[in-house]
């Protein structure tokens, strides 16, 4: 009886180890192979800095989406968020308004679509994949009537400079903001009683309702995170372009989703961290990256990208043990 | 069991069936025969081992030991499927309609005929047909949706299906649980015309007066073995009860002496969407009170109104000098905790820790995980709760453990009023001991107490008053004194509840 006890906690410690540094692994295998296959070209410090620059839009994204997640939630309407953000940034620095405004109304814009999306589903009691599919298609139509259909490009501000990659491997002031951002959240979700609620709801919400946690009013607060995440990547995505665009970030709350996932955290909730998450978008940048360096066409990336995806949710399966 | 007179081999004979699941012994030894054209009436209290003979039956279990036969041949399912090709098909308290699609489609629903690659409606339009002229009721549109039904008419398909399957042995569980008295009435005109038919029904129900009422014979289970039976007619619903029950009392609960002090919890004429009716009950400080009742009477509703969690459609509900809307929220701050009957599905976040679990509806609003190890580390320790760490995830915990960690939650809270639904189900020996302990440390502490449990011991041992609700009307809080299992079972299982004074 004991020994059968040690043994399961034995496992128990060895899943929770694989838990909090699986995603890590996974990078440092990427990392290695690609490194062995391709020492020149793709273990430089400006490699590394592009291949972060690369991550940062996702990475912001993903800060949200893992708050989401964690809840049991889903947000699909990320990368039409992103698209409004910009186009509304655009528009603000059109009107003359100092950018520091601007980008602060990008990052309101996307907080108000969190908003809609967690009034929609507290309120009408929607699911919420239904209410960001239908938001998805509704931003992005949003997005092209604000901007007349075309890309706005306005004039040169400092927000332009926020991805621009410095001299010798330096990193975009846009990188650090995305990491000191994940760092909140992190430290949000573990030691604050709403960080605690949103795994709770997430993992049962009959239990946290039974608790007396006032689910309505947390679901609505974790929607307007996710969004508000959605106007940071806007911001990075406008520094970007250095401008506005409505058709920009297709498909992007999908990278966002498989970074959260492949980072450890469950679609059925209760589970996730962000520095998995952000550990899973760097992963994909990576592989994208190394994927060019070993000359591979885009194609092959794209499958490549798929099955990790999948083998990072089937290790995901083993790590949880059989469960009946 | 007398023997059956004849020598044709009973419709379905079941002798010495075991069935136990690690150290807990859900079936000792059951026998049972019932023969063609019989309605046998099966009877037990909640946890007699009713529903697990029936899945052994239904192929979901295998027996440990034992042996099954059917017309004289052994019967060994292994899958739920062998059990309908055998003849045998079960109709559950909770019916399996297919809502959306046709009366047709759910009566030939995995016995589609064929021709070909492709169902035959034709074919498929008949059987259901003939099944439910069968039963008296060729009126039932054969292409509305059987989610239009009423419940009645949804478990009539249910049986419809049965028929067009060819079943010998029709398993009854609760039929009338959710039926209205006329709905009953012509349920039981249906199961005589199965009879007539020379089909075999076995009639599961507490509710004694209906067992008298349309069964041929009867068998009762208690604590998992077969304790009597024989004709119907020759038993009366008194004898039949005193079978359900005769057991002695155990030592293992503990009721210091106590003295109530001032009202904590008032409930005035509540009634619930569908349940309770009317409910009114008083709880005072230093008290365990008692609701007995059958599984459905409305207990757990009561419970659940009480706390919030579900609506009050009528009276009043006031705990110290709070009245007004109830929110589960409002409740913890009130003072007021509830368990769950089902700790798995509502109880506990079982991937969370059992630190998340103990200290979630008090949390302050900067956590530190090391503060709430510590905290539920002092629980933890009181309740003698096995587990490696505070962290551990809950779901890696026994039964019983967890249970503990559910009931740690509302000390922590430092609630005055408990309110416990089922506390010990499903629970080991060792852990109830523990609940019983700590449920009478906080009443001589002064707490409040509200115990739901169909363990009719258990009430009887841990309780000041006692008051047993019967088909969602709660009927009068008496000392426990006044009570034996006899008469609590008589209380829950009459036809007609006893309203409150």
């Amino acid at each position: 009886m004991a020994a059968t006890s040690n043994a399961s906690s034995a496992a128990a410690r060895f899943r929770r180890v694989l838990a909090a540094f699986g995603p890590a692994i996974g990078l440092f295998c990427a990392c290695a192979l690609f490194a062995a296959l391709r020492w020149r070209t793709f273990v430089t410090a400006d490699n590394f800095a592009i291949m972060l620059q690369q991550t940062a839009v996702i990475g912001a994204g993903a800060i949200g989406m893992t708050v989401v997640i964690i809840a049991g939630g889903i947000d699909l309407s990320v990368g039409s968020t992103v698209a409004l953000g910009t186009v509304a940034i655009a528009l603000l620095l059109q009107q003359h308004l100092p950018p520091l405004l601007a980008a602060l109304g990008g990052i309101g814009t996307g907080g108000l679509c969190g908003l809609v999306t967690g009034l929609l589903v507290t309120r009408l009691g929607l699911t919420p994949f239904i209410v960001t599919l239908g938001l998805m298609g509704a931003l992005r139509g949003a997005a092209k009537g604000l901007a007349s259909e075309q890309p706005i490009y306005p004039d040169d501000t400092w927000l332009n400079q926020l991805m621009r990659l410095g001299e010798h491997g330096s990193l975009p002031i846009g990188v650090w903001l995305t990491l000191a951002l994940a760092v909140l959240v992190a430290l949000m979700l573990r030691y604050t009683r709403f960080g605690r609620h949103v795994f709770a709801i997430g993992s049962n919400e009959q239990t946290a309702r039974l608790c007396g946690v006032p689910i309505e009013r947390q679901k609505i607060l974790i929607y307007v995170i996710g969004g508000l995440f959605g106007g940071v990547a806007a911001v990075l995505q406008f520094a970007y372009l250095t401008g506005g665009d409505p058709t920009t970030a297709v498909g992007l709350e999908l990278n966002v989703i498989a970074a959260v996932v492949i980072g450890g955290a469950s679609l059925s909730g209760g589970q996730g961290t962000v520095l998995g998450s952000l550990i899973g978008a760097f992963i994909m940048s990576v592989v994208a990256n190394g994927c060019t360096k070993l000359g591979m066409a885009n194609w092959v990336q794209e499958i490549v990208t798929g099955g990790i995806i999948v083998g990072a949710v089937f290790l995901d399966k083993l790590r949880q043990g059989r469960r009946d | 069991m007398p023997s059956r007179p004849d020598s044709i081999p009973p419709r379905l004979q079941l002798e010495g069936v075991r069935k136990s699941f690690g150290a807990t012994v859900a079936l000792d030894g059951v026998s049972l025969a019932v023969g063609a054209g019989e309605v046998h009436a099966l009877v037990g209290e909640n946890g007699a081992g009713k529903s697990t003979l029936m899945k052994v039956l239904a192929g979901v279990y295998a027996p440990d030991a034992g042996t099954m036969q059917i017309d004289g041949e052994f019967y060994r399912p292994v899958r739920p499927l062998d059990a309908r090709q055998a003849g045998i098909v079960m109709v559950h308290q909770e019916l399996a309609i297919a809502p959306h699609l046709t009366v047709t489609e759910n009566i030939t629903l995995g016995a589609e005929p064929m021709r070909g690659p492709l169902v035959d409606l034709r074919e498929a339009r008949r059987l259901a047909h003939d099944a439910l002229t069968e039963l008296g009721r060729p009126d039932i549109a054969l292409d509305g949706p059987a989610g239009d039904l009423s419940i009645a008419e949804q478990q009539l398909l249910e049986i419809a299906r049965a028929i067009a399957l060819g079943c010998r042995v029709l398993v009854l569980d609760e039929p009338t649980s959710s039926l209205t008295l006329a709905d009953t009435e012509k349920l039981f005109g249906l199961v005589r015309r199965l009879r007539s038919q020379g089909r075999s029904v076995i009639y599961i129900s507490h509710f004694l007066e209906e067992v008298k009422e349309i069964s041929d014979r009867f068998t009762v289970l208690r604590d998992g073995a077969s304790v009597g039976g024989g004709r119907t007619a020759d038993a009366t619903p008194d004898e039949i009860a005193r079978l359900m029950v005769g057991r002695s009392v155990s030592e293992l609960y503990t009721r210091s002496p106590r003295q109530p002090g001032e009202r904590l919890l008032a409930v005035e004429n509540v009634a619930g969407p569908r349940k309770p009716t009317a409910a009114s009950l008083e709880l005072r400080r230093g008290e365990v009170l008692g609701l007995a009742g059958l599984v459905g009477a409305g207990r757990t509703e009561l419970l659940r109104a009480i706390f919030g969690l579900d609506p009050v459609v009528d009276g009043r509900v006031r705990v110290a000098a709070f009245s007004g809307a109830a929110t589960p929220a409002r409740r913890w701050r009130q003072g007021v905790g509830l368990v769950s009957e089902d700790r798995k599905i509502e109880g506990l976040a079982l991937a969370l820790s059992i630190a998340d679990n103990l200290t979630l509806t008090r949390l302050p609003a900067f956590v530190t995980p090391a503060r709430q190890a510590a905290d539920s580390a002092r629980w933890i320790e009181k309740l003698g709760v096995r587990c490696a760490h505070p962290l551990q995830a809950i779901r890696e915990l026994s039964g019983g453990n967890q249970q503990k960690v559910a009931v740690a939650r509302l000390l922590h809270h430092e609630v005055d009023v408990l309110l416990l639904d089922e506390p010990t189900r499903g629970v080991d020996v060792g852990a109830k001991q523990t609940i019983y302990r700590v449920i009478d440390e906080l009443a001589c502490s002064g707490k409040a107490v509200l115990v739901v449990s169909s363990y009719l011991p258990e009430l009887l041992g841990l309780c000041d008053r006692i008051a047993v609700m019967c088909r969602g009307v709660l009927g009068p809080a008496r000392p426990v004194a006044e009570w034996d299992e006899h008469k609590i079972m008589l209380a829950a299982t009459a036809t007609t509840p006893a309203r409150a004074a």
